[in-house]
């Protein structure tokens, strides 16, 4: 085809005016009339504009001191009830979350019962949460200072993967039922990630999935990944995700402590 | 289908250097490591330019191979996806070319 005019440049065609013939290179030899255009050297990248307001929510969490997770995974890989125990384990107040679905309030109305404050974002045809979405949504969450956010992202092991949202860190939850080759097929969800937590390890007696292996194959495509056993139903493995938490919540305002001695107070007011 | 997002900001990104003129090609380097499809990228191209300055451009897409430099010995090589690892057996690699997702330039008549 040809890259200038999009036409099949080895058939013969009809134009507009009704006109016959071959295409015919050079393309000046084919426009009936010359055409003059401009061209402007841009260098933009496509994704600057949710990287700056990634940027933005990051400072905004700062501010607060609020430490923020993006949780992702497939649908269906255990993260809404991962979430709900996890708020009933914590000290109450001290994690709130924001929800992305494409559709339902389902989820927020689970989170709420549990016992946090929940803002559900509705991505309508979008398969990800981005920068806009979320700054919005912690502006209607209000997070208090030294608390937690888990952004629990739309179920996906593809998009979500590319769009920073100002997150701390990133985890990705895996659950047996899905196969230990995920890693493999979903890369850049499993190089993004600072934890892997293989969920659903109550079902490995009833399934074909080598933990050892899907760990191994997470540390394939990223060498320094974190990665815990847990079942959020049975609740086996949740202490050392609990003890993750902390540490990452607290290993976070200790550095911008460290960094900075006067923040901490600023946050107080 | 994240190629629709990516696209309007395609899109937005081209009309703002349109300045309200019409748009005749559309050039990205779309790294091979980006995770970016480039035919879900041309057909939701296509749909979001409509009714937009780019409505009717051409994309050209430029695709960069990937390459990565390895931390632990510092070779440079090509690399075809994430599980690559280097001669030396480290698999601690930078990845300093494939990742990128870039409009290189426009085309606008006069």
């Amino acid at each position: 085809m040809c890259a200038i005019c999009g036409c099949d440049d080895h058939l013969e065609h009809v134009h507009a005016d009704g006109t016959r013939h071959r295409h015919a290179h050079p393309h000046e030899a084919h426009h009936h009339e010359p055409h003059h255009h401009e061209h402007v050297e841009l260098e933009a990248r496509v994704l600057a504009k949710n990287d700056a307001l990634a940027g933005e929510n990051a400072a905004w969490l700062e501010r607060h001191g609020v430490v923020a997770l993006n949780l992702m995974g497939a649908p269906g890989c255990g993260k809404t009830s991962l979430l709900e125990r996890t708020i009933r384990a914590l000290e109450p107040g001290s994690l709130a979350v924001i929800e992305g679905d494409q559709a339902t309030a389902n989820d927020a109305e689970r989170i709420r019962a549990a016992g946090a404050a929940v803002v559900q974002v509705n991505t309508g045809t979008g398969c990800h949460l981005d920068a806009v979405m979320v700054a919005r949504a912690l502006a209607e969450l209000a997070p208090r200072p030294r608390s937690l956010v888990a952004i629990e992202n739309v179920g996906n092991l593809v998009c979500p993967a590319l769009f920073r949202l100002g997150e701390h860190r990133r985890v990705v939850v895996l659950s047996v039922a899905e196969g230990d080759d995920k890693p493999l097929k979903y890369p850049h969800m499993f190089r993004a990630a600072d934890l892997v937590l293989v969920n659903k390890i109550d079902l490995l007696a009833h399934v074909d999935f080598d933990v050892e292996r899907a760990i191994g194959n997470a540390r394939a495509v990223n060498p320094g990944v974190q990665a815990l056993r847990v079942s959020a139903r049975s609740g086996e493995g949740l202490e050392a995700w609990y003890r993750w938490l902390r540490l990452e919540g607290l290993r976070d305002r200790a550095e911008r402590r460290f960094e900075d001695p006067g923040h901490a107070a600023r946050i107080e007011r | 289908m994240h190629e629709l997002g990516i696209s309007r900001n395609i899109v937005a990104i081209v009309g703002e250097a349109a300045k309200g003129r019409r748009v005749r090609r559309v050039t990205l380097e779309i790294g091979k490591l980006s995770g970016v499809v480039r035919e879900a990228l041309e057909f939701s191209f296509g749909l979001v330019a409509q009714g937009t300055p780019a409505a009717g451009a051409l994309l050209e897409i430029r695709e960069i191979e990937g390459r990565a430099r390895c931390a632990q010995c510092g070779a440079e090589f090509g690399v075809r996806d994430f599980l690559a690892a280097c001669a030396c057996g480290s698999r601690h690699l930078a990845h300093i070319a494939g990742e990128e997702l870039n409009v290189k330039s426009v085309d606008l008549e006069d």
